[in-house]
């Protein structure tokens, strides 16, 4: 169990958290034709989006009711209306997701009362869904406001089975977390379709943001899961939620259409995965592909050759609960310390995160504990670059934003083979690392005073005796 | 102090600005700012445009006072570069919860500005103002002041919340504040009669050092940039400089115009983009520096580094231009970059097939004018479908312009160079329209886009069978055959079908392309090789079965 404590600091420095507005949209981004909207001040889309085009490398649609001073005042009413009427004009697009800002949610603009308003005042509107959720920047976390806004997609958007409806049992739902990349979905997809079954992704990045060139220019999302699509996901044989953070849009799915749901919390690691596998070879009542099998020894193979590199590392980690949680999980499972951790939002995962104590915090935290607790391998997002370069580790970049390296979008991390991957990264980095600033000198175990020292924190058993890279 | 709707107000009647001189009283009362469309704007807020402005000041701690999202989504985004201090790139925000906006965030903020002060006791604190603090009524300038007396340290309000307006504007009330409490209230260690002031230039990717050796060889010291690679120190004791040079002429033109006011400090106008636009700079900052009293061998020293520096950059250029020579470039950038850029590229060989003037004064219309002749191809607003169309019908070979329109034309598998601030090169002075240069001839000479447009070979064989398909559904059905046949134009340039064509050649038994022009209204022009290969076939099924 680890202690969870909350920052008692006015001033955050060096954000490791991003808001919920700009989470809630990147959930919209997964669906095909969608046109995510801002309801705030210009800024507030302006900066999501240089985010999102950073961290891709590609052409993000996100648009704002660019609301001003006077407006704010007045009420949005207005700034809402001539938003959605000039984006089903000019998009022509198939939904449109609308995310809450701090501005908008401080002067109370009930939004769902000005949707009524707008779709009775409006008839062409009929047909387009309009999916409103409510993520001020002054609560939570990008992860909350992604939970959020898949929670409401599957309110709104999922049918109720008719009467008569009949299930598919080899259709299954996926509830990815913010956490998995569009990578990781096409690898899920390629591992339940091995099964024989049919998945739906809610929503689905690896459409959308896996970066590839349509045919045509769109100034919607370029690809994802269909609205019809959505619909129909009430006769999924079981929903398959990735990430504590999408146990409530489970429950919800669960509740309207009665499809029963499993939460896989970690898909990194080999437990998790065969558990995962079990679960597949158990819904679909096939056996496991012997590609599986391959993986899995593939695994293991890795497993034994990076736990000399991997093994007794302490490491801090700053990421977002889920994330967290199963990266942590999967470093503890190979002899790393979790020396350091800190997340950004509440969660019911973190108290189980295999180390002493989670901080609530900021960058500066996980840098100032880092350094103090002498780790010696730094994981979080790119903003994370700075810390690296002055606490002089080996630094590995997950999760969201990475805008100073290439390929974000396919790092792939679930399932053995993603397991594998992740494992042989950090270890080479640990490796490389090692190469270009930690040779052994003459000085280095010299312990006689007087005599020069080499002064710093590593520790006596000093990694190159342990080399067999 | 006045309150924000004055100084927006007063920031709107700008004297120094040809645009805003141009209108009438009631047109100048409405401001210049566009106003914003919702659900098709985009672009940054007054915060984004006050951040970015201050930003590149290395040793001040800047403070956001507003939720995560104005700091935690922006955070480490721009490219400047530092010689000194990293203090800048730390981001410093009060993260407001609910609880500090039913409550209020003044202590908070208090607070925090303690905070800094113990762990980096920085020169000077700079606090932003964002629109929740705004709405809440957070009086950052109270704080502030309180904060600077208590802790003797200048502690800046920065009031430029985001729902005020533009990023532009923005720009305008940073330097507002600057011009407020910072400017005049230190005194330099000492002064010497070439110091100038550089206003609105960001040393991004560090393109400052491009002019700065220049610079130095001359003798002439920047006291100040506002506010690439600059210190507190030095905007305080910006004051006295002899002369000022205004680079992004959109972003601080106030400042400029009201150092010239209170401190008689002579400004122009000016750009380090081009060879001709740094040279002309130089020109004028010896000019100036020499009018208040600088040595008149200044102006001498000059044009004879001037000399050398463009027989150097001419020399470095040449052997680019054959390569570049009739190469059409599209450059989608706003202000002066619309005609400073235009010269260098035409320095190069390029050909300029159009320019966006979204963000350019009438003057600098002019002077694109002048630049690319009076039917210049002036863009005013183009949306990113019609980018898109432009560049896949290959009305242009090449690119330029900011992030935010890369994907339009990476998608469409065409050339394309980053030239705003996400850029990582630098492209100012002599040395750095050499390096624009080569990173177009980079981007253009690349064979990979040959290989990207090329579809893949499935896609060919899956169109040829589709039309092996359609031709044969055709054959069966002559009055399908005789549309097609309409349909198909084989002069593009004068609409002539091929079934005109085919006809003409077979009632008349033509034998050759000028028979046909004769014949037919066809061009026999780019249409040659096509009416050449009708000429040598037998007549098509299409007209067979037509018959």
């Amino acid at each position: 169990m680890a202690l969870v404590t909350a920052p008692t600091k006015a001033c955050v420095v060096n954000p490791l958290k991003m808001s919920q507005p700009i989470g809630g949209a990147y959930a919209f981004m997964g669906l095909r034709g969608a046109m995510p909207l801002l309801h705030g001040s210009q800024g507030c889309t302006s900066f999501g989006l240089t985010l999102f085009v950073r961290h891709f490398k590609e052409a993000i649609p996100l648009q704002t009711t660019a609301m001003s001073e006077v407006a704010t005042v007045l009420g949005g009413y207005e700034n809402l209306e001539q938003a959605i009427l000039n984006i089903s004009k000019r998009a022509k697009p198939k939904i449109i997701g609308i995310c809450s800002t701090g501005v908008t949610e401080t002067n109370g603009d009930d939004v769902e009362a000005y949707l009524k308003l707008i779709r009775s005042a409006y008839p062409q509107l009929t047909k387009l869904p309009l999916v409103y959720v409510s993520t001020p920047d002054f609560k939570g976390a990008f992860q909350d406001g992604w939970e959020k806004a898949v929670a409401r997609m599957v309110e709104v958007l999922v049918d109720r089975p008719s009467a008569n409806g009949l299930r598919d049992p080899s259709k299954v739902n996926v509830l990815p977390g913010c956490h998995l990349t569009p990578g990781d979905l096409d690898e899920l997809r390629a591992l339940l379709e091995d099964f024989g079954l049919y998945p739906s992704f809610l929503p689905d990045l690896a459409g959308s943001l896996d970066g590839h060139i349509p045919d045509e220019f769109t100034s919607t999302t370029i690809g994802g899961i269909d609205v019809d699509e959505i619909a129909s996901m009430g006769r999924a044989g079981w929903t398959i939620a990735i990430g504590a953070q999408m146990q409530r849009a489970a429950e919800v799915m669960q509740t309207k259409t009665g499809v029963p749901f499993r939460v896989f919390e970690r898909l990194c690691g080999l437990h998790p995965n065969d558990d995962f596998m079990m679960f597949l070879s158990e819904i679909s009542g096939r056996p496991i592909p012997s590609k599986y099998r391959r993986q899995r020894s593939q695994l293991a193979d890795a497993m034994l050759d990076a736990h000399f590199h991997i093994g007794g590392r302490k490491v801090a980690i700053g990421a977002e609960p889920d994330l967290l949680f199963d990266l942590s999980g999967m470093l503890h499972d190979m002899g790393a310390q979790v020396t350091v951790a800190v997340t950004t939002t509440q969660s019911e995962v973190i108290e189980r995160i295999r180390t002493k104590e989670v901080l609530i915090g900021d960058l500066e935290d996980l840098e100032g504990f880092a350094k103090e607790k002498h780790c010696d391998l730094l994981i979080t997002h790119s903003h994370g670059r700075q810390a690296a370069g002055r606490l002089k580790v080996p630094f590995y970049r997950v999760g969201f934003p990475i805008f100073d390296r290439l390929g974000a979008g396919h790092q792939v991390s679930v399932g053995y083979r993603g397991t594998r991957n992740v494992i042989f990264q950090i270890a080479n980095l640990v490796i490389a690392h090692r190469d270009e600033n930690d040779r052994p000198t003459p000085d280095r175990w010299r312990t006689t005073p007087g005599l020069p020292q080499h002064v710093g924190h590593r520790r006596s058993t000093g990694a190159p005796e342990r080399s067999i890279a | 102090m006045s309150s924000l709707a004055a100084t927006v107000q007063d920031i709107f009647d700008e004297p120094g600005c040809a645009k805003n001189g141009s209108k009438s009283e009631a047109e100048r009362r409405n401001g210049c700012t566009r106003q914003l469309q919702p659900g098709s704007a985009a672009g940054g807020c007054a915060f984004d445009g006050a951040k970015v402005a201050l930003q590149p000041f290395t040793d001040v701690a800047h403070l956001v006072h507003g939720p995560i999202a104005c700091e935690g989504n922006s955070w480490d985004n721009r490219g400047a570069a530092s010689s000194g201090s990293d203090l800048w790139r730390t981001a410093f925000t009060t993260d407001l919860s609910e609880t500090d906006i039913v409550f209020g965030g003044e202590k908070r903020l208090c607070k925090a500005i303690k905070e800094i002060i113990d762990k980096c006791d920085p020169p000077a604190i700079f606090v932003y103002q964002t629109c929740i603090p705004a709405m809440i009524g957070d009086d950052i300038n109270a704080v502030c002041k309180a904060a600077s007396r208590r802790f003797s340290k200048p502690v800046i309000p920065i009031n430029s919340p985001g729902f005020a307006g533009s990023k532009n504007l923005g720009n305008k009330l940073a330097g507002e504040a600057l011009l407020d409490y910072v400017i005049g209230t230190r005194e330099p260690d000492y002064t010497t009669p070439y110091d100038i002031n550089l206003i609105g230039e960001y040393n991004l990717s560090g393109e400052l050092w491009q002019v700065k050796p220049v610079l130095d060889e001359l003798g002439v010291r920047i006291l100040c940039c506002i506010s690439g690679d600059g210190k507190y120190r030095e905007v305080a004791s910006s004051h006295r400089a002899r002369a000022a040079m205004l680079v992004c002429s959109k972003s601080m033109i106030n400042v400029a115009r009201k150092m010239e006011q209170r401190y008689g400090i002579p400004f122009f106008e000016g750009s380090f983009y081009g060879i001709q636009d740094s040279s002309e700079s130089l020109r004028q900052i010896a000019r100036l520096l020499v009018e208040r009293g600088a040595p008149a061998d200044l102006l001498g020293r000059t044009e004879a580094v001037i000399a050398r520096e463009e027989a150097r950059a001419w020399a470095a250029i040449q052997p680019y231009k054959p390569r570049l020579e009739g190469k059409r470039a599209l450059l989608m950038t706003g202000g002066v970059k619309s005609w400073s850029v235009v010269s260098a590229l035409q320095e190069a060989g390029l050909e300029l097939v159009g320019t966006s003037v979204k963000k350019s004064t009438m003057e600098d219309k002019e002077r694109i004018k002048e630049l690319m002749g009076q039917d210049a191809h002036m863009i005013d607003d183009m949306t990113a479908r019609e980018m898109y169309k432009m560049l896949k019908d290959a009305e242009a070979d090449i690119m330029l312009s900011g992030g935010k329109s890369q994907f339009v034309a990476l998608k469409a598998a065409v050339p394309w160079v980053d030239i705003n601030q996400e850029r990582c090169h630098a492209y100012m002075g002599y040395a750095g329209i050499v390096k624009l240069v080569e990173e177009i001839d980079n981007s253009l000479s690349s064979p990979m886009w040959e290989q990207l447009r090329r579809p893949a070979p499935w896609e060919a064989l899956a169109k040829a069978r589709e039309q092996m398909q359609s031709m044969a559904a055709i054959a069966g059905d002559p009055v399908l055959a005789e549309t097609a046949r309409r349909a198909r134009n084989i002069c593009v340039c004068n609409r002539v079908d091929l079934g005109t064509i085919e006809d003409a050649i077979s009632v008349h038994g033509l034998r050759s392309v000028a028979a046909v022009r004769e014949h037919t209204n066809a061009a026999g022009g780019c249409c040659q090789g096509r009416i050449e290969d009708m000429l040598m076939s037998e007549p098509s099924d299409m007209r067979q079965a037509a018959e």
